[in-house]
């Protein structure tokens, strides 16, 4: 992984030393709360119901073992023993207090961590695939590529306030598992005929109250001049995007109100005069970047698939496990591995200390001393040996870490919801424990295969409602916490939003009404067909038959 | 309100007269874009320099081929979250050539100084009790930079591959 050279240490301590001065002036009353709020914004730093929250980045969801023991300290010294690991692949504690935050910015520096941008209009945290480097379908590792945008988007002093916020995500992958067309920029690499990677971008994506799919502002441009493009894009919206109302100052307004192609008129307009000049990536910065993201020195091994099979024959749990938490490795005899972080009942993405230490023991001792974190709000080993398969599953499930739902539907993404956020209109998390609790049986989440819920407690859609194959949002019914489903959205290469199945239900019938949805699939389903599939095929009307048909209002609308 | 000039406390020189029905015959004055467009050419003809103050939903591009004629160019910032003026100030920089001062007005923040100046800003009109500490302080925030911007330092990545 990437490493701080004297630079990168020097830009981050600084940064620190910045923070504490602003805290101090805060707390001596020389700021008010209202000057104060950009700036703690800037770092990560949120008023909350009850507390502070610092939400620190992982910087494309790559962390070290020696990472991951410092972040444990931290949940230990500073908040309630735990963290929870969010949809941006980045780690949030809930409980900080203002005069802590700059020992534990001086904390998280020390390990080459911040906590820079990770709020605030500006450009946050670049997010990747959690499979980057290793994953079997890679063409591209898309690493690189963030580690430079993350340098160049770093305290950029023309962005720092940007009409509304600004998130960027790089897929090197055909098969996008980064979501990168609900990004304000989506980076999709391709091979050319000659064998050399370009950029295809996409843009105006994004989630919230208005979701969009991104559209191709550019289908093909080389690597070195992505910063240029980048700088372009975020010129013209910096520019033009609206000030007037925060729900229209996104990205995504500004091209639709455009259109794509007078958007991209601009933007070419103003790159033509960027082009070839200071931000051209020179070849040294790119082999210097390459080199840190370099595959490590992979044993030579055969493929164990057949040993494992036997294993999982004599113990069908493991089979189950192998089956829905591990992916397709690069290298010969080698696997990758998802710790699930959505045991039956647990908060969606939460993790208690003393586990963060146990699992950096366990990727110490069985994948080269990194892990990653997914945007489902799960961890991943990238480099496990397939002859450490079982050993290793037998410690993670020890941790209650093993849980065989990747991908599944009690793999669900949760936001803090009512537990937590201020802007809340429900509570997301007992949502998902309500229905993770109502299908446990192992056998039947394998029946249904691969199926994603997303839940969210507002429209601001934290939890990606809009584009879970089911969506859950949270909405206010005269005081009452009430949930509208959607179905049919999708956040990879064929992402898609979801469709309104009908009146929004009190929390007691959401798992009933996941069930029917579930069932009805079952039934409907032909061959191999994964829940998304069936529900192109025959479209929303059984669905809401299954769900509101022995109801009045569902006989009034048929 | 002070104004910080090249890190110093200054006398403003130039008179702000942009609220004002009319442009007095002489002395520095600060006027609107709209009393640019004008009295254009009276206003050039004058001995004694002239600025000009654009709102932040004003682009430079207006006034590109009179720069010449500019002394001063002053950009509005109506709140600090707007930030359109960080782009307006680097087009003005790097892309229309302007070389006179460049002056941030309106809700300029300690904070947002370095921003600023990084993108071309050498001249800054301040509230506060001690405007050129706080300028001061704004500058020894940082001695590294991952961009490069209108100010001319190096990033840190010309710095990596810098040959010796
Ligand atoms: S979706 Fe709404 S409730 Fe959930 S975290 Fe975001 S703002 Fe809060």
């Amino acid at each position: 992984m990437y490493r701080y050279d004297e630079f990168d240490h020097r830009l981050v301590n600084e940064r620190v030393a910045q923070f504490r001065r602003q805290v101090a002036r805060r707390l001596d009353g020389e700021l008010t709360e209202d000057q104060f709020k950009p700036l703690r914004l800037m770092n990560g730093l949120y008023l909350q119901l009850h507390a502070y929250m610092l939400r620190v980045n992982v910087p494309y969801g790559v962390l070290s073992t020696r990472q991951l023991r410092k972040l444990a300290m931290i949940a230990r010294r500073y908040d309630r023993d735990y963290g929870h690991f969010t949809t941006r692949q980045n780690i949030q504690y809930n409980w900080v207090s203002l005069e802590d935050t700059p020992d534990i910015l001086a904390a998280l520096a020390e390990v080459e961590m911040t906590a820079m941008q990770s709020s605030g209009n500006c450009v946050r945290n670049i997010t990747a695939d959690q499979y980057a480097g290793r994953a079997a379908d890679e063409l591209e590792d898309p690493r690189v590529w963030c580690e430079l945008i993350r340098q160049y988007s770093l305290l950029n002093p023309e962005f720092a306030y940007l009409p509304r916020k600004f998130k960027i995500a790089v897929t090197g992958s055909p098969n996008d598992r980064a979501a990168v067309a609900v990004h304000d920029i989506g980076l999709r690499m391709h091979h050319d005929d000659n064998g050399r990677a370009g950029f295809e971008v996409l843009v105006g994506g994004g989630q919230g109250r208005t979701p969009v799919i991104g559209r191709t502002i550019r289908d093909w441009i080389e690597p070195e001049h992505i910063l240029s493009y980048i700088e372009a894009i975020l010129r013209v919206y910096n520019l033009y995007g609206r000030r007037d109302n925060i729900y229209k100052a996104r990205i995504k307004i500004l091209v639709n109100a455009l259109g794509i192609d007078k958007f991209r008129e601009l933007v070419e307009t103003e790159w033509a005069a960027l082009r070839g000049g200071e931000l051209t990536i020179p070849e040294e910065e790119i082999e210097r970047i390459e080199r840190y993201f370099a595959p490590p020195a992979w044993e030579t091994l055969f493929d164990q698939g057949e040993a494992m099979r036997a294993q999982a024959a004599a113990e069908p749990e493991f089979g189950a496990w192998l089956e829905a938490n591990t992916a397709a490795h690069k290298a010969p005899g080698y696997m990758i591995v998802n710790l699930s972080l959505k045991a039956t009942g647990h908060e969606p993405g939460d993790l208690d200390a003393d586990r963060m230490d146990r699992v950096a023991d366990l990727a110490d001792r069985f994948s080269l001393g990194e892990l990653r974190v997914s945007h489902r709000q799960n961890l991943v080993f990238a480099d496990v040996r397939q002859q450490d398969a079982l050993e290793l599953w037998r410690a993670l499930r020890e941790l209650g870490l093993a849980t065989p739902n990747i991908g599944k539907l009690t793999d669900m993404i949760a936001c803090p919801g009512l537990d937590y956020c201020a802007l809340a209109n429900a509570r997301s998390i007992p949502v998902a424990q309500d229905i993770s609790r109502h299908f446990t049986a192992v056998d039947k989440l394998h029946a249904i295969g691969d199926l994603t819920i997303n839940i969210s407690g507002c429209m601001n859609a934290c939890g990606h409602h809009h584009v879970g194959n089911i969506g859950i949002l949270g909405v206010d019914k005269q005081g009452q916490e009430f949930f509208q489903l959607t179905l049919g959205g999708a956040s990879d290469q064929h992402a898609a939003l979801g469709d309104r199945l009908g009146r929004a239900l009190p929390q007691a019938e959401v798992p009933a009404a996941i069930e029917r949805i579930v069932d009805c699939y079952l039934d409907l389903r032909a061959a191999d067909e994964t829940f998304l599939d069936t529900y192109r095929r025959v479209g929303i009307k059984p669905f809401k038959a299954a769900v509101y048909d022995d109801t009045a209002e569902v006989r009034r609308v048929a | 309100m002070a104004l910080v000039k090249n890190g110093e406390l200054v006398n403003d020189p130039f008179r702000d007269v942009t609220g004002a029905d009319t442009i007095p015959p002489d002395g520095a004055v600060l006027v609107s874009l709209e009393q640019w467009q004008d009295h254009c050419h009276s206003l050039q003809r004058r001995p004694d320099p002239v600025g000009v103050l654009l709102e932040s939903d004003q682009h430079p591009e207006i006034i590109a081929d009179d720069l010449d004629q500019i002394a001063v160019v002053a950009l509005a910032f109506p709140t600090f979250r707007d930030g359109r003026a960080y782009s307006y100030a680097r087009l003005l920089r790097e892309r229309y050539g302007f070389t006179g001062e460049l002056r941030a007005v309106g809700d300029v923040l300690l904070e947002q100084l370095h921003y600023m100046q990084r993108c071309g800003f050498d001249a800054f009109q301040l509230d506060g009790e001690d405007p050129a500490r706080d300028f001061a302080i704004a500058q020894s925030d940082f001695s590294v930079w991952y961009q490069p911007a209108s100010d001319g330092r190096l990033s840190a990545l010309r710095l990596r591959h810098r040959r010796v």
